[in-house]
């Protein structure tokens, strides 16, 4: 009924403690995580229809009066699993700044302005296939106060679930190109090199709306499960 | 669609960051609806009914006011609310999943029930417990954990406590208040009681 989900997979992950990151040094765990087998606990998830996402939650354009400023995108892609599979009906939330680098939450002193027609705030549900969509405007850089001259690359926070408790993950996308890379820490946290290009969008050029909207396009891979089918409990 | 190819591993996990909240945990404070609660209770769910409470320290013992737990739980009989799990009840609405961000001082609370006996892979109970991922700005990937419930009969013979050393193990035990149907448990993500996480 229920598969194994190898931990190797995880190795992608950035290490918990990477001291370039100052806000990791007080939050990392000491001692070393405890290995354990993966139970029913571990191998179920939630699963949520479409009750949770409503109509247009995934356009972020559309959530208030007028249009945001800025330049509107298409951010589409699948959420796979590390077999090639699409994983159907994950939720995928995504928040982000507005297009001059600025969150609407509180604490974010960035003196930009703020953007009276945009949240930043999105939801959609992966389809059959694990095909997912989002309509937004690209957020801009900002600045954060890590070290001297800090600036996170232009980025969009997204959540997703998957199929179980375990493939849960949290990442950000980042944009082609993008020449802040090199100097952001949260970015190069991720060790390997190849890793960490797959949280880079490519520009889809053959997807862009014409007169409308660019389009980048960014697939989401969750840790999948291999062939050894665990017995019937 | 033409990528069907295997991709050559998983996206890495990025930080959840400082600015989650008007996504993720809006709880009313902006214009956006919440996806989830901290509660798992509909009308209709069966079990004894309780809360758990605490706060999330970080290595300084400073309490991490942009934090965000999510619970994963059995039902009072042990089934989850997922397809995958062939014994579950297709009839009830319990979900088993609750977020909750935590408050300016590093609080959490979930209203949920008592979980439900789970198996482990060799058939073994477990005792009753949740699952529980801790997202911060900070943390470049969620941590898991349990809890576990202090007055439960079963504590000394589940086989994911044994893994833990012995002077470890009242990290992941939440406490029962006197009288009440209140469990306690802090965590700390580093230091001396740090709490236990697990590689899964
Ligand atoms: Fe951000």
């Amino acid at each position: 009924m229920t598969f194994i989900y190898p931990v190797d997979s995880n190795k992608a992950h950035p290490l918990p403690l990477s001291p370039d990151y100052k806000s990791s040094i007080k939050r990392a765990p000491h001692k070393p995580l405890i290995p354990m087998r993966h139970t029913l606990s571990e191998l179920t998830g939630p699963v949520y229809g479409h009750e949770t996402v409503r109509e247009g939650d995934n356009d972020l354009t559309l959530q208030h009066k007028g249009e945001p400023l800025g330049e509107r995108i298409i951010v589409h892609g699948h959420v796979f699993d590390e077999d090639g599979r699409g994983v159907p009906n994950s939720l995928v939330e995504i928040w982000q700044a507005n297009a001059c680098g600025r969150y609407v939450h509180v604490r974010d002193q960035h003196p930009a302005p703020l953007d009276p027609n945009f949240t930043g705030a999105g939801r959609t549900q992966s389809d059959a296939a694990g095909y997912y969509r989002f309509v937004t405007i690209k957020p801009g850089a900002y600045p954060w106060g890590n070290h001297h001259n800090a600036w996170r690359p232009a980025h969009i926070h997204l959540s997703v679930f998957g199929h179980s408790f375990v493939t849960r993950l949290v990442t950000q996308m980042y944009f082609p190109g993008d020449p802040l890379f090199a100097f952001d820490p949260i970015f190069n946290s991720v060790p390997d090199e190849k890793a960490r290009m797959r949280m880079v969008s490519s520009f889809d050029l053959d997807n862009t709306q014409p007169e409308w909207a660019l389009c980048y396009r960014f697939d989401i891979v969750l840790r999948g499960k291999n062939a050894t089918p665990m017995e019937n409990t | 669609m033409q990528d069907s190819v295997k991709p050559n591993g998983i996206t890495p996990s990025q930080t959840v960051g400082p600015f989650f909240k008007y996504g993720l945990t809006p709880n009313g404070e902006y214009e956006w609806n919440d996806a989830f609660t901290n509660s798992t209770l509909t009308p209709d769910v069966t079990g004894e009914r309780l809360r758990i409470e605490g706060k999330v320290f970080d290595g300084d013992g400073v309490a991490i006011p942009d934090c965000m737990l999510e619970i994963w739980q059995a039902d009072a009989q042990g089934r989850f609310a997922d397809p995958q799990d062939k014994r579950a009840l297709p009839n009830a609405s319990f979900r088993g999943f609750a977020r909750c961000g935590t408050d300016k001082d590093g609080n959490y609370s979930f209203d949920t029930i008592k979980p439900g006996v789970v198996p482990d892979p060799d058939g073994k109970p477990q005792a009753p417990h949740l699952l529980v991922a801790v997202f911060a700005r900070g943390m470049l990937r969620h941590l898991y954990t349990r809890i576990y419930f202090s007055d439960d009969a079963g504590l000394a013979s589940d086989p994911v406590l044994a893994l833990v050393p012995a002077d470890r193990r009242a990290t992941l035990i939440a406490r029962r208040e006197a009288a009440k149907p209140v469990y306690r448990l802090d965590l700390r993500v580093q230091g001396d009681e740090e709490t236990v996480f697990f590689d899964v």
